[in-house]
């Protein structure tokens, strides 16, 4: 298979970004190895499922121009189907597929219903629905107690291959202890890997241009003869499934869901949303950068801040300024920067200057 | 049988009746020009007939079918092409994939989400084709927002030619054209009439390219059909002079 075929004819087209790309690939694929460690560990998984969860949602807003905010819902669909599937069945491989295509199940349905009343409203009041709907899944998950463990979530076990106790080899390997963590590091990253390739075949398809020429001008896409209601309904469910899966990785890397870990709108706003404009919308590349700089910056900046303002202990204000609990306050500035410097994203950025035009 | 009819066809916006009872019907292999002064109701009923706009009463048929009720993209597939007067383009993609995407409509592959479009060379192919018989293969790599306006024309023109429709409803396709592009588009009008088979409605102000290239024409006033005959008949009924001279006084205030 030729690189035109494995990334569907869909190249970087800039050579910043292609070295990025390339980076952030062989980061991942070598994560445990490079960075050792729980925590690095955790965040290499964390980075690998919100790029899934961030270009599902470009298909949705930057590919067919559709706002919504329920996007974490789905997300948050994927991760109680595994918790709870594995609280109440047998822990086992069964339970595991059973979680999954149950909330696969679940989230056609509504992605499908959620569809069809797009037509109905027009683009502000419908982003008012998405919300409302968004908001109604969230009580329904911290109000129904007995099946979702209300506030404090579901905590589960895992097929023992999963699991830290697992030996993969009986030594390290390259200083680093071959257990069940990395097993599923390495199922995640798989997964990440084929569901993006397939979402960037998806986009770059006859459909996927048919989405694109209805974010441009739905009423001449319509005039042409391709159904809106079609196209736009199956793109809203494609996004959904695709977040329904980086659902059920989290909870699998966690071996815990709750509210916070997957429903809230932080995760909707602060990182799903975020992720896909900083990186640039309509893209599928820039979501990837976006979700790796900014689970970096979520889990890396508190500390980095630490160091600073230990170096610049004794100096006036800015040991203040960087302040671990000021962490907040410059990622809110680094956004701002970031959105007003690159209004495309930072793909539609890279890709202004022709670096390798083809 | 009439390929295409509209049966006391009318829209009213409020109390304006923008279309009134207009019942016509239009023979396949045939062209029929409309004329009328501005706002007399020629591309709302051009809008009633591909499906933009919804009948307030009345009904549409093509190929003897009621289409009143179908969507624009529904009718579109039936077979009613449509280019429009204000240019209605995808405007950030490029002038090849604008009229690639009219081709793939065309083709009726269904929803295909696993295949790579640019590996459709067919399909590829003949939106070549029909960019050249425009003459706009080298424009083919530009963005369709960066077109002069009369190349916007042209390419709006080559959307509807290659939905390849049974009817083409050409909008004033040569309206704000530069004097040396407006062959361009007359010829591909006479092309398509030469072909014999296909049915065309042409809305035209300029009166020597309706009486060169009409079967017919019907004229339309206030939303109301006033006359219907042969062009060198109609040219001669006194609404029609008025209504023309009423254009040609426009365009002197204009100009």
């Amino acid at each position: 298979m030729t690189l035109d075929g494995i990334l569907s004819g869909d190249r970087p087209r800039s050579r910043v970004l292609s070295v990025l790309l390339v980076a952030g690939f062989l980061a991942l694929l070598g994560a445990p190895f490079l960075f050792p460690g729980t925590k690095a560990l955790g965040v290499a998984e964390r980075i690998c499922i919100f790029i899934v969860l961030a270009a599902s949602y470009d298909i949705v807003l930057g590919y067919t121009g559709i706002v919504s905010f329920a996007h974490a819902m789905f997300f948050g669909i994927g991760a109680y189907g595994e918790a709870i599937a594995l609280t109440t069945l047998p822990v086992g491989w069964g339970a595991i597929l059973f979680g999954v295509v149950a909330a696969l199940a679940v989230s056609a349905v509504l992605a499908t219903a959620i569809g069809f009343v797009s037509l109905r409203l027009r683009a502000l009041y419908f982003s008012m629905m998405t919300l409302a709907l968004a908001s109604f899944a969230l009580i329904m998950a911290t109000q129904l107690r007995d099946l979702t463990g209300g506030e404090d979530g579901l905590t589960f076990s895992l097929p023992r291959v999963l699991t830290p106790a697992f030996r993969l080899l009986d030594g390290p390997l390259l200083g680093v202890r071959m257990d069940g963590r990395i097993v599923t590091y390495y199922l995640v990253f798989l997964a990440t890997t084929l569901l993006f390739l397939l979402m960037l075949r998806i986009v770059n398809s006859p459909f996927g241009r048919v989405l694109q020429a209805i974010r441009e001008n739905e009423f001449r896409a319509q005039a042409l003869g391709f159904s809106i209601v079609l196209h736009r309904t199956l793109a809203g469910v494609i996004g959904a499934l695709m977040a329904t899966l980086a659902g059920a990785m989290l909870a699998l890397v966690l071996r815990y869901n709750g509210p916070s870990a997957s429903m809230s709108f932080e995760i909707m706003v602060d990182s799903i949303l975020l992720m896909t404009v900083i990186g640039g919308m309509g893209t599928l590349y820039g979501p990837m950068l976006g979700a790796i700089i900014i689970v970096l910056a979520q889990y890396y900046l508190q500390p980095g801040m630490a160091v600073l303002s230990g170096m610049f202990a004794g100096l006036p204000v800015l040991p203040r300024l960087f302040d671990p609990d000021r962490w907040l306050l410059w990622m809110g500035g680094l956004f701002v920067v970031i959105v007003y410097f690159f209004p495309t994203g930072i793909v539609g950025r890279l890709r202004e200057r022709p670096a390798n035009d083809g | 049988m009439p390929i295409l009819e509209t049966r006391e066809l009318t829209v009213r916006f409020g109390g304006h009746i923008a279309v009134n009872a207009v019942t016509c019907a239009f023979e396949p292999g045939t062209l029929t020009a409309i004329v009328g002064p501005n706002g007399a109701g020629k591309t709302t009923y051009f809008n009633l007939i591909s499906g933009q706009l919804p009948a307030t009463a009345g009904s549409v048929l093509f190929k003897g079918e009621d289409v009143t009720a179908l969507g624009p993209d529904r009718r579109t597939r039936r077979g009613i092409g449509r280019a429009f007067q204000l240019t209605n383009l995808f405007p950030n993609l490029t002038v090849l994939e604008n009229v690639r995407l009219a081709v793939q409509a065309r083709a009726r592959n269904g929803v295909d989400l696993f295949s790579m479009a640019s590996r459709h060379h067919d399909l590829i192919e003949k939106a070549r084709h029909y960019l050249d018989r425009v003459a706009l293969t080298a424009r083919a790599r530009t963005h369709a927002a960066a077109l002069s306006h009369g190349d916007q024309r042209k390419l709006e023109v080559a959307l509807m030619l290659a939905l390849e429709p049974d009817i083409f409803m050409f909008d004033e396709p040569t309206a704000g054209m530069s004097v040396d592009e407006v062959p361009v588009i007359l010829d591909l009008i006479e092309d398509i009439k030469q072909a014999g088979d296909k049915t065309i409605l042409l809305v035209e102000h300029k009166m020597d390219v309706v009486r060169r290239l009409a079967d017919r024409i019907i004229v339309l006033t206030n939303g109301t059909l006033v006359a219907d005959g042969e062009p060198a008949a109609v040219v001669a009924l006194p609404v029609v002079q008025e209504a023309y001279l009423g254009i040609r006084q426009r365009e002197a205030g204009n100009g």
